[in-house]
């Protein structure tokens, strides 16, 4: 990334959409309304999501964090989604993904850079702390508070 | 600032100005936080600026403002025309956080690299827009962008701002919606430039487009003739006409008045910040004065808009 390093203060904003075919999005309904709540500027997608767009709207929105609701598989694509964000210039963006992830496919979700997986039963303060800590890694070492 | 980051700030705007989206989107961020490099990029831009036309759509809420601007992103992308999108939706009062869903109903230029969609959240200021929305709309214009469709919050009467910074302000209603035509009436009835009333395959549209031609036929004969057009955002019908009517107004606008793009952008920003700084002394600097006005009004010697005039007067003096 060779831009300038995004300035310090201002509110932290964050993706919350869902990719793939599974269109259960009460969850990230309720996860983009609470993280309103906690003063974030959430940009919030319908699911059904192609890769290709996921990538323009977070570059063009300038995003700290995207969030991935997984609820049937959709986990699987995510990989890719890594691969893309990569590809564009987009590695500093932080990746969440929440839902259903089976044990055995956990390891290859965070080998392919996802930063966290929130798994059923996860509070959704532990969701915006997380958020939280993650956005203000994405900062330049010299900016960090 | 050390070296480096000088390097740095001047790639991102040669890169900015070179067209690359993703320099766009992350000086928007810092334009939109106002301090650090901002003043220095908005002053590097200023001499690629001016090109392109900017086209504000208000209106109450639910009435189908993204809806109708995605419609409208269609119809100028079948012109070749590249369009970048500044939608501005509330921040909460209470947290300051806030959902930004206008770009969902935009989604069908998801992957059109000849659109950029942007999502500003209010942070608290009234009027419709961001505090910065006129200088993301400057560094829209130096990215490279043909078109700049602003969408501002959903408006009651009191949300014209849009009308100092666009050539040319579109007020979307909708049928059904009773009384809200009346409401319209004295406030952004009266910036628009495009009247549109959208949804208008309902059995009410035709009244309503009725009413607010007929609202606009008393109105002191001198203004300008302000159009009245049925859409249907959803179908696409009568949006074709809308983008031949801006047209036509715009360069009405420019032919008549001179005023638009930047100059026009740059009266409002220069005007607000001289109110901002007129308060800021007469509540610092004149302090004595201005206990003194406050003493003579609460006693009746004064109206209040003679005591803001006595303290003008000297502080201009």
């Amino acid at each position: 990334m060779t831009d300038v390093h995004k300035p310090t203060t201002r509110p932290i904003k964050v993706l919350v959409t869902k990719i793939g075919l599974d269109g259960h999005d009460r969850g990230s309904r309720v996860v983009a309304a609470h993280l309103r709540d906690a003063g974030m500027e959430v940009v919030y997608t319908p699911p059904w999501q192609a890769i290709d767009a996921v990538v323009k709207l977070a570059m063009e929105e300038d995003v700290d964090v995207i969030g991935l609701s997984c609820l049937a598989t959709d986990h699987l694509l995510v990989p890719k989604l890594m691969r893309a964000l990569r590809d564009s210039g987009l590695a500093h963006i932080k990746v969440v993904v929440g839902g259903i992830v089976p044990d055995e496919d956990e390891a290859a979700l965070l080998d392919a850079g996802v930063s966290r997986i929130f798994h059923p039963g996860t509070s959704l303060d532990d969701i915006t702390e997380t958020i939280t800590d993650l956005a203000g890694l994405s900062l330049a070492p010299n900016e960090r508070p | 600032m050390n070296g480096t980051a000088r390097d740095d700030t001047a790639r991102l705007i040669q890169r900015l100005v070179d067209g690359q989206r993703a320099a766009l989107a992350r000086a928007i961020t810092h334009i939109e936080s106002g301090a650090g490099l901002a003043p220095r990029i908005l002053g590097a831009i200023q001499s690629a600026i001016d090109k392109a036309r900017v086209i504000g759509f208000t209106g109450p809420p639910g009435v189908g403002k993204s809806t109708l601007i995605n419609a409208v992103i269609r119809e100028l992308r079948k012109r070749k025309k590249s369009v970048a999108v500044a939608a501005v939706d509330p921040s909460s009062p209470i947290s300051g956080g806030s959902i930004l869903g206008d770009r969902v109903r935009m989604g069908e230029h998801g992957s059109d690299e000849g659109v950029f969609i942007r999502s500003i959240s209010s942070r608290g200021h009234l009027g419709g827009l961001s505090a910065t929305t006129a200088q993301v709309i400057d560094l829209m214009d130096a990215a490279g962008w043909d078109v700049i469709l602003i969408e501002t919050v959903g408006a009651g009467q009191s949300e014209v701002e849009i009308a100092q910074i666009a050539d040319v302000s579109i007020v979307v209603c909708a049928p059904g919606l009773g009384d809200d035509v009346q409401a319209l009436k004295a406030g952004i009835l009266e910036i628009a430039d495009v009247l549109v009333v959208n949804k208008a395959d309902h059995p009410l549209a035709e009244q309503t487009r009725k009413q607010l031609t007929a609202m606009l036929a008393l109105r002191r004969a001198e203004r300008r003739e302000v159009p009245v057009l049925s859409t249907v955002a959803t179908s696409g019908h009568g949006v074709d006409r809308l983008v031949e009517v801006i047209e036509d107004q715009y360069r009405d606008t420019v032919g008549h008045t001179q005023v638009r793009g930047p100059i026009k952008r740059f009266r409002y920003l220069i005007a607000n910040a001289a109110g901002r700084q007129l308060q800021e002394r007469l509540t610092t600097s004149a302090a004595g004065a201005m206990h003194e006005m406050c003493a003579r009004v609460s006693r009746g010697e004064l109206s209040v808009d003679s005591a803001a005039r006595v303290l003008l007067d000297d502080l201009l003096k």
